[in-house]
């Protein structure tokens, strides 16, 4: 168990800056995602934590130390690989056991090792075969216990659930959960999947163009977005980013929403959402998650904050649980999660409650949140 | 302290580490330099003097160069490249596609087939050269065998005829190599994706259409890896001359390869030799870079 | 091999005279290429007599080994006459070590190349790449007195070298490419895991390189044994291998001519390569096409 801390890290391999000023700490035990769209620098940032590249300028700390140039193999790390990476001549035994034996682990000791690792992962029938005779979840599995039969102080995992069907890729992720709730080892873990990320982290670190546009808990970036772009990533289906005019409304700010057959709708911005005193006049991007435009608004502590719109339904989606409703607002197609029983059929109107105390007003040009 | 303790510790030999693939190819390298560039330095620089049974290394100027040119037996053998190569590489290149193409027919004994085709590549170019030798000697070999079937005028006395005595080695070049350029070839046609000739022919093209509009001009880039190879195969060739007419009668089979062997190892004359290798190399390198240089602009953007 | 994909087409009589064209084309072709080895052999089995009464493609009205005999222990040679028995051994003894030794070092240096590039290792490969390329008159004269300097003229010792030294720029490409396919992950796990240089390549890689080793060992055996060059330029006498040997008995001007000993010696000379080629073809051609593929 170990505390990492990552201060000002820059890579660029040639004249192409990868990652700009890197800076995060976490403690150790927590559980760390990078998450981002490809090209972020999520991947290089773990493969200098890991030391399998070298840093450009700053300094990687693990437990204090400074381990810029310490290689690999001694900074006490293990990973897990989106290809999983096992070595295909050796069989499940050997590739978990391979890098104790690099260690000068006694054989005993690794004999324990790994019956109580593919203990934990319930791969013991599988010890004998090689990685060509397992199935992608098992191959999933045993990569984990190659990282597990080291013990590290920092867990590192590269996108490991992305080459698993959908379905296994749930079951996988709920495991690795209840794995670092058990071993509560450090954990850094990379991810292009919100849902992942969310449902993993203890903290979340969402990266684009190589910087870190916000460092939070889940509920911190879902609740508490720093810009449109970070609004836009957490959360599916994603939320609307609708542009609107400011204008004065009996003494606050106040948003006008259109529908398609030309009716207006004022919407009142309450304080909380943000100070639209100085955008009267001006657009505004608005971001409203699809569940807080519904048919209605349950468990609403103050019902100021609801406020009804009426326009035409385009496309309905039923998904199981809710429908997806589809509807034009100020020129843009917006979401809306609905009850099932109570969404309207295509071309029909459809009266829908915003909670406007979930608004999120943006910058038009610079995507950031708008705030005192 | 144990992580950085390690790290000083480790220092060392992870220098070393880092060094280590530099080390290992080091040799590698150094061979390089020295057997490919600085030879072919070395060779220029013979190539410059006035160098005949020993080098001698004053500085000739062109001298060699100017020999070169003036040589007859140069000239003939430029020419005969020039023969040779357009033939070879051509003839070579329509057999394989045709083969390629009749091969691609779903034939059932394909695999017999191609290894009867391909099993030429395997031997040396000397047992080809007295295979062939033999086949067209003037008395005994070809010439007997249609004469016996009937055709009691018929001459073939190529290998010693002066004029003809290089397309022999057209004959025997082309029998050796064709297989090869089949292989390229078939390899090509099995990698274009199906789903363009269905369409074409759910168009209503005919087969030999779809072959001519869609399959023949995709296979360019065979076309120009198999003319660049055989092309090199080409200026090279040495083996073949030397056994199947020793570039002869006189030297009227004679190609470069053969011109430098015989002057600078048999007629002691290493600075002519020399110049004549360099103008081989030359030759070579305004075929092969332009096509490397290529290779890898278009592998890097990839 | 490609999917039955054209579409079906029905079995008119149009298309079955086609389909017997194709067939017929390529029987022919075949029986073009089968010709020169069946008139060898049929050459080799027969008496000087038949051979001087016959044609290319009548049969022995004796079959008689003696021809082979010959070849192998008695033929005349430049000076010796004792077939072509010391020089087929000499193939022989040059072949293995200039065969292992390149595609040894063929391996590490694909390796190197393509699990651990530094800076400037891609300019040095493309540098080395040249070297398959260059026409090898270019080097015979600055070989040949290096070689003197080294006592090493006209030498088997030196004959290998120079194998060697010419083979690597192949046998690293064939390796570099095939090393390139594996993935960069399995490196980096092993790192990770504590394994080294050369316990990477030893454990790890080496494994899994068995169907290139086939291709390259080969390749490489085809060429140095085919090889007639390096052989004719860098040997002399007793250490010449058996390519030059054949052209040696093939182009003697003195004594009468005994083509059905130069057909049994072709033969022999042919026969490993053309062994190899029979028993492991599909590896053959892979090395053929992988090398064409790079250029």
């Amino acid at each position: 168990m170990a505390s990492l801390t990552i201060e000002k890290v820059s890579k660029s391999f040639g004249q192409v800056k990868v990652l700009k000023d890197i800076s995060l700490e976490i403690q150790a035990g927590e559980f760390l995602v990078l998450v981002g769209p490809s090209g972020c620098g999520k991947s290089t940032l773990l493969n200098l934590i890991a030391g399998l590249e070298t840093i450009t300028s700053g300094n990687i700390y693990i437990d204090g130390k400074v381990v810029n140039r310490v290689s690999p193999r001694d900074r006490d790390i293990a990973m897990v690989f989106q290809t999983y990476a096992l070595y295909p001549n050796m069989n499940v035994r050997k590739n978990i056991s391979f890098g104790l034996e690099m260690r000068k682990v006694p054989r005993e000791e690794i004999d324990r090792i790994v019956k109580q690792v593919s203990g934990i992962l319930q791969i013991q029938e599988l010890l004998n075969r090689k990685p060509s005779q397992l199935s992608g979840g098992q191959r999933q599995r045993v990569a984990m216990g190659r990282a597990l039969a080291r013990n590290p102080s920092i867990f590192l995992f590269d996108e490991p659930l992305s080459n698993l069907d959908a379905k296994l890729r749930v079951e996988m992720r709920t495991e690795i959960k209840l794995l670092h709730q058990r071993l509560g080892v450090t954990t850094v873990y990379v991810t292009h999947d919100q849902v992942e990320a969310m449902t993993l982290a203890d903290r979340i670190a969402i990266m684009k163009d190589g910087i870190i546009q916000q460092f939070d808990t889940p509920r911190g970036v879902y609740r508490d977005p720093v810009n449109s772009f970070v609004a836009g990533f957490i959360g599916s289906p994603a939320m609307n980013f609708i542009p609107c005019k400011v204008r004065e409304m009996g003494g606050e700010q106040g948003v006008v929403l259109r529908t398609e057959d030309e009716r207006d709708f004022s919407l009142p911005v309450p304080p909380e959402a943000g100070p639209l005193g100085e955008w009267v006049g001006r657009e505004v991007l608005m971001g409203l998650r699809p569940e807080f435009i519904s048919d209605s608004i349950p468990d609403l502590e103050d019902n100021s904050r609801a406020h009804e719109i009426q326009c035409p339904v385009k496309v309905v989606e039923p998904t199981g649980a809710d429908t997806l409703l589809f509807v034009n607002l100020n020129g843009r197609e917006v979401t809306c999660r609905v009850h099932p029983d109570r969404a309207e059929s295509p071309g029909k109107d459809m009266k829908l409650v915003i909670d406007m105390s979930r608004a999120f007003f943006f910058n038009p040009e610079t995507g950031e949140r708008i705030r005192d | 302290m144990e992580v950085e303790g390690k790290a000083r510790r480790t220092g060392l030999t992870e220098h070393l580490q880092a060094w280590l693939p530099k080390i290992v190819l080091s040799p590698t390298i150094l061979a390089g330099a020295v057997f490919i560039y600085g030879f072919i330095l070395w060779t220029a620089w013979i190539s410059l003097t006035p160098s005949g049974l020993l080098p001698r290394y004053e500085f000739a100027g062109f001298e060699q160069y100017v020999k070169l040119f003036q040589n007859d037996r140069w000239w003939v053998a430029s020419r005969n490249l020039a023969i040779f190569g357009v033939l070879f590489v051509g003839l070579c290149i329509l057999f394989g596609l045709i083969l390629a193409i009749l091969l691609d027919q779903r034939i059932r004994i394909e695999g017999a087939l191609r290894t009867v085709y391909l099993y030429p590549m395997a031997l040396s170019f000397i047992v080809t050269g007295t295979a062939w030798r033999w086949m067209l000697n003037p008395a005994l070999g070809l010439e007997r065998l249609v004469r016996q079937a009937g055709f009691e005028t018929f001459t073939f006395d190529w290998l010693v005829n002066s004029k003809m005595s290089i397309y022999t080695i057209v004959i025997a070049g082309v029998w050796q190599s064709t297989g090869f350029v089949m292989a390229l070839f078939l390899a090509g046609l099995r990698g274009i994706d199906d789903s363009i000739i269905r369409a074409a022919q759910v168009d209503g093209a005919s087969l030999p259409r779809v072959y001519w509009r869609i399959i023949i001009p995709s296979m360019r880039a065979v076309f120009f890896s198999s003319v660049i190879i055989l092309s090199h195969i080409a200026i090279k060739s040495f083996d073949l001359v030397m056994v199947l007419t020793r570039g002869g009668p006189g030297y009227s089979s004679d190609l470069p390869a053969t011109f430098m062997y015989t002057f600078a190892f048999t007629r002691n004359r290493l600075g002519f030799g020399a110049a004549s290798a360099m103008m081989m190399f030359m030759a070579v390198m305004a075929i092969i870079v332009p096509y490397l240089y290529s290779e890898l602009r278009t592998q890097r953007r990839v | 091999m490609s999917d039955q994909g054209y579409v079906v087409t029905p079995k008119t009589p149009g298309i079955v005279a086609g389909r017997i064209f194709i067939y017929g084309l390529l029987v022919l072709a075949g029986v073009y290429f089968l010709l020169p080895f069946l008139v060898m052999v049929l050459t080799s089995l027969k008496s000087m007599e038949d051979i001087r009464t016959g044609t290319l493609i009548s049969l022995p009205r004796q079959i008689t080994l003696e021809p082979w005999r010959e070849a192998w222990g008695s033929a005349c040679i430049g000076v010796q006459c004792e077939g072509i028995r010391g020089y087929f051994m000499n193939s022989v003894r040059m072949v293995i070590p200039a065969v292992i030794i390149s595609t040894m070092l063929g391996a590490v240096n694909g390796y190197v190349f393509s699990k651990w590039r530094f800076k400037g290792s891609e300019i040095i490969f493309s540098l080395l790449l040249i070297g398959c390329f260059i026409p090898f008159q270019v080097i015979l004269l600055p070989m040949a007195i290096t070689l003197g300097r080294f006592g090493l003229a006209q030498s088997l010792t030196g004959l290998v070298m120079v194998h060697i030294v010419y083979g690597l720029a192949f046998t690293t490409l064939f390796f570099r490419n095939f090393y390139v396919a594996v993935p960069d992950d399995l490196v980096r796990a092993a790192r990770i895991d504590g394994a080294g240089f050369f316990t990477i390549f030893w454990r790890i890689i080496l494994p899994l390189s068995a169907p290139i080793i086939v291709v390259t060992v080969i390749w490489q055996t085809t060429q140095i044994w085919n090889d007639f060059l390096f052989g004719v330029v860098f040997t002399g006498g007793e250490t010449q291998p058996v390519t030059v040997a054949l052209n040696n008995l093939v182009n003697t001007s003195t004594g009468v001519k005994e083509y059905n000993v130069d057909m049994a010696a072709a033969i022999i000379a042919g026969a490993p390569t053309l062994m190899v080629y029979i028993v492991a073809g599909r590896y053959f051609l892979r090395g053929l096409t992988a090398g064409a593929v790079k250029g």
